[in-house]
């Protein structure tokens, strides 16, 4: 009795043991069918002069092509000013002390912007103008570093021009409403 | 006491029985019980996915899919948040809570917005995270979103008596929803008030929920177990960026592999001045913050 | 065979004590029940709808349970202020007590045990902790630890009381061979629980108020002054209702080891609050909101300073030959003591630790009538089972409760 007690424990144990050991016990199992990284994992830094997919510009409605009311029967009148037959709903706030409307746009094709080297710029390249003086916020845009992307951390991102978020003439953020607090710990009823 | 002999055969009978069933019970309890997802055999995983897939669906009448995608080879995620472009708008915060399941009612929020002082800088004492003005940012104020840092020296996954928490290959911290006791040992450890636990049960409006979960992430959770950000495991594991990434309207916000040396993530570490919260405690988050400008 | 047949009888026989006792008895076991009762209840409506009827939140997610868990696991402890005299310095006076002690640390282990049961989120995967069906996170996690040294502490203790007991019963003298070794390892087990328990809140990195080295010394010195506090009522007791003979000079001398640990008590809390006030980091938080409150949080001042307040009177009153040989300053010291260790072991020790959480948040906790019931049945539970355990103690080493026929066994098995 005592013996049949002592055996039927020891077995019980032995049993346990060995089908802890054969399962495996405390193994990650190998992550069969996961995804394999592709050959280059993540889209790189987009190198200078390499240009770089975005989205089209935020243009107001009807807008674009400026050269619809922009061309040759509009003559270009190049005297610093503030406007006040057209776009008077434009208020330069971006260096307005030094800067006007066509130290960026093109004089003579409104349908492209300029760089200050005069070489024309297209308007889904803004970021090489906006680079101009601020070099430090395109490096890091281009490494993505700034401003916001979407998409995959080990594959294709998308990109935004900064004007998407940044108005031109008046880039700096607007304030927005935050969305609601979280409720704070309340003792139950 | 002797044993008499003419009834020895009829004992060694009795106890090899005995000693079979004994065996018997022994494999089936230890082979066919619960067992933790840590080290759960792939083809029982896949099973208790299909089991999963079956009872989410009926329940929220939509068509659910359980991930059971493990780490990726040569991947260690890391997160890097601009601390001078949060403007502490908590888009993320509600991105999160959609794409996670998290509870409605009572509310369970993974990311936590804490508004400082700009004169006092990282200053805990002096943080709120019930801000609640017209507009964000408020002048004086900068914001500092909190979840969890998927430390690489946890102190979380250090105490849990059962071990129903610890660190993936790919670095994510994730939970045994079926394993935890919901001791809060954990909620204890954590110094940056990451853990969060159902006090009662979770509840999510059906129309709310989103079917693309992780068997590790976003599937629903039981009352009485402990719950934290997984870095979106169902969405990263599958390569794109957690929901809190996508939605920050100001793109504070950076994902990647810290092992990848073309990643964002590298070039934050490499460029920018990056800190780490409670440094002195070594937990060695991998949620670095840092200036962008 | 006929040791397993004595061992029924025992237990037989055990059960009846048990169940005899006059009106004081019966009400006082109803009492019992009652609050039994009420804290079944309680508990059924925590178990249906969640944690969330008591009043932890994320913010303090460990509370009145953990505190009184902690508390008990002191209590325990002090079994060793009975042990170390009795057996090891083989003094007559607590030689002839110590079993007290030891069913003093069954009941608060019980205690323990079943506070840790109420306190987790599933209580239905408390196996998960248990190898080999589940898994303990041993040794990296102190909880497994401590549900190790625990549960260890019990055994030894319930093994050499029911050996002792069931030997006393059949009128035999307990085995030295089983026993010594047992209760010699109960003495470091008995500091092993505590310091546990201890590291517990130690480890913690996270909760600067916590994690102090002077931690585990101070809970020992606690334990060593509230655990026997409650045996020297229980002692007073039996002298008044059995014919049990306990002399003055175990309970004085009982009552001058709870002085000193007392004295290194008040001053290990001295020396952490020096350091905390001197060095004015930003750790001095957590204390400053107990001794000082936070602003308009003030819930826990008066309990701050009623405990520092009693912790010296109990002082005082033990240090001083006259008082602590005073039979009405004795008993009010043992209550100062109590009452002091408890609020400074759980609402002191728990809730600052939390408040302000990680992120500086404040959330004043304080326990539902849900929480206070749980506990008072799990108090009531373990008075119970020490109620139990003297009722049938106490007639065995008497030699009133024995075995039957017990004179043909003696015959037969002198000296067994």
């Amino acid at each position: 009795m005592r013996r049949a007690a002592r055996l039927t424990g020891i077995a019980f144990a032995i049993a346990i043991a060995w089908t802890m050991v054969a399962r495996g016990g405390t193994q990650t199992p190998a992550p069969q069918g996961a995804p394999t990284l592709p050959s280059k994992p993540s889209a790189p830094p987009a190198e200078p002069g390499v240009r770089v997919e975005v989205p089209p510009p935020p243009f107001s409605d009807g807008i674009f092509p400026c050269t619809t009311c922009h061309n040759n029967d509009m003559p270009a009148n190049r005297a610093r000013r503030t406007l006040t037959d057209m776009h008077t709903d434009i208020v330069l706030k971006h260096d307005a002390e030094h800067r006007w409307c066509l130290d960026c746009h093109d004089a003579d094709n409104r349908d492209q912007l300029h760089l200050a080297s005069g070489d024309p710029v297209p308007f889904d390249e803004s970021y090489r103008l906006c680079g101009q003086c601020h070099g430090e916020k395109y490096r890091d845009w281009r490494a993505g570093v700034h401003g916001r992307r979407v998409g995959q951390w080990n594959g294709a991102k998308r990109y935004l021009l900064c004007v998407h978020c940044h108005s031109p003439h008046q880039p700096r953020f607007k304030p927005m409403a935050p969305q609601a607090a979280p409720h704070p710990p309340m003792r139950p009823k | 006491m002797a044993h008499d002999h003419t009834h020895k055969a009829d004992m060694t009978r009795r106890e090899f029985a005995s000693v079979a069933a004994a065996a018997a019970a022994g494999f089936l309890l230890t082979a066919c019980g619960p067992r933790r997802l840590r080290e759960i055999p792939r083809d029982r995983l896949r099973k208790a996915i299909a089991d999963w897939e079956r009872e989410y669906s009926e329940r929220y009448g939509k068509s659910v899919t359980v991930s059971d995608a493990g780490p990726m080879p040569g991947v260690l995620f890391a997160y890097a948040l601009d601390l001078s472009r949060c403007n502490g708008s908590r888009r993320c915060v509600d991105a999160c809570v959609a794409e996670n399941n998290q509870s409605r009612d009572p509310e369970v929020k993974w990311i936590r917005v804490l508004s400082m002082n700009k004169d006092k800088g990282i200053d805990f004492s002096d943080a709120d995270p019930y801000y609640s003005p017209a507009e964000v940012p408020e002048p004086g104020r900068f914001y500092v979103p909190t979840a969890c840092q998927h430390c690489r020296n946890a102190p979380c996954t250090k105490v849990c008596p059962t071990g129903a928490t610890w660190t993936e290959k790919d670095g994510i911290v994730v939970i045994d929803y079926d394993w935890c006791i919901g001791c809060r040992c954990c909620m204890a450890a954590c110094p940056y008030g990451a853990r969060h636990f159902n006090w009662v049960a979770p509840k999510v409006p059906s129309e709310q929920i989103n079917p693309a979960m992780h068997y590790l992430g976003n599937r629903p959770r039981p009352r009485g177990v402990v719950e934290k950000c997984t870095w979106c495991i169902q969405r990263t594991r599958a390569g794109r960026y957690p929901a809190c990434a996508e939605a920050c309207p100001t793109g504070a916000r950076k994902f990647g592999n810290m092992l990848d040396p073309d990643s964002e993530i590298r070039y934050i570490l490499e460029n920018k001045r990056v800190l780490l919260l409670k440094e002195e405690l070594n937990t060695m988050p991998k949620f670095f913050y840092f200036y962008g400008t | 065979m006929p040791t397993v047949r004595l061992f029924g009888s025992f237990l037989v026989e055990s059960a009846r004590a048990a169940l005899r006792g006059g009106r004081m008895y019966w009400t006082w076991i109803a009492v019992l029940l009652l609050l039994i009762a009420s804290g079944a209840a309680a508990y059924t409506g925590q178990i249906t709808v969640g944690l969330g009827v008591t009043a932890m939140r994320d913010q303090v997610s460990w509370g009145f349970y953990i505190g009184n868990f902690t508390f008990l696991v002191g209590v325990a402890a002090a079994a060793i202020v009975l042990v170390i005299p009795a057996y090891v310095y083989d003094w007559g006076p607590i030689r002839e007590i110590v079993i007290f002690g030891e069913l003093l640390a069954i009941s608060a282990i019980t205690m323990c045990l079943l506070f840790v049961t109420v306190d987790v989120g599933r209580p239905d995967r408390l196996w998960h902790m248990m190898p080999p069906f589940g898994h303990l996170n041993f040794p990296r996690s102190i909880l497994a630890w401590d549900m190790v040294v625990l549960n260890l502490y019990f055994a030894i203790n319930f093994v050499v009381v029911v050996h002792i007991l069931f030997r006393a019963f059949t009128g035999r003298h307990y085995a030295p061979r089983l026993v010594v070794p047992l209760v010699l390892v109960s003495i470091p087990m008995a500091v092993g629980i505590h310091t546990v328990t201890a590291f517990l809140y130690n480890g913690l990195a996270a909760r600067p108020y916590w994690n102090s080295s002077i931690l585990a010394p101070q809970f020992l010195a606690s334990a060593f002054c509230s655990g026997p506090a409650i045996l020297l009522f229980v002692l007073q007791l039996l002298r008044r209702m059995t014919s049990f003979k306990i002399r003055d000079e175990a309970i004085w001398k009982i009552a001058e080891l709870m002085a000193y640990a007392m004295f290194v008590n008040l001053f290990l809390h001295g020396a952490e609050a020096f350091k905390e006030y001197y060095s004015s980091t930003e750790h001095l938080l957590y204390t400053r909101y107990w001794f000082q409150g936070i602003g308009a949080h003030r819930t826990l001042v008066p309990y701050a300073w009623s405990a520092v307040s009693l912790n010296v009177l109990a002082l005082v009153l033990f240090i001083v030959p006259r008082t602590r040989m005073n039979w009405v300053t004795l008993n009010i010291g043992c209550l100062a003591t109590y009452a002091g260790c408890y609020i400074e072991k759980g609402m002191g020790l728990i809730i600052p630790g939390l408040t302000p959480d990680t992120l500086g948040e404040i959330y004043e906790y304080y326990p539902t009538l849900t929480e206070v019931r749980v506990a008072a049945g799990v108090f009531a539970v373990g008075f119970l089972v020490f109620t139990f355990l003297l009722k049938v103690a106490v007639p065995i080493v008497l030699g009133q409760l024995s075995a039957p026929a017990l004179d043909r066994r003696r015959a037969s098995h002198l000296h067994a």
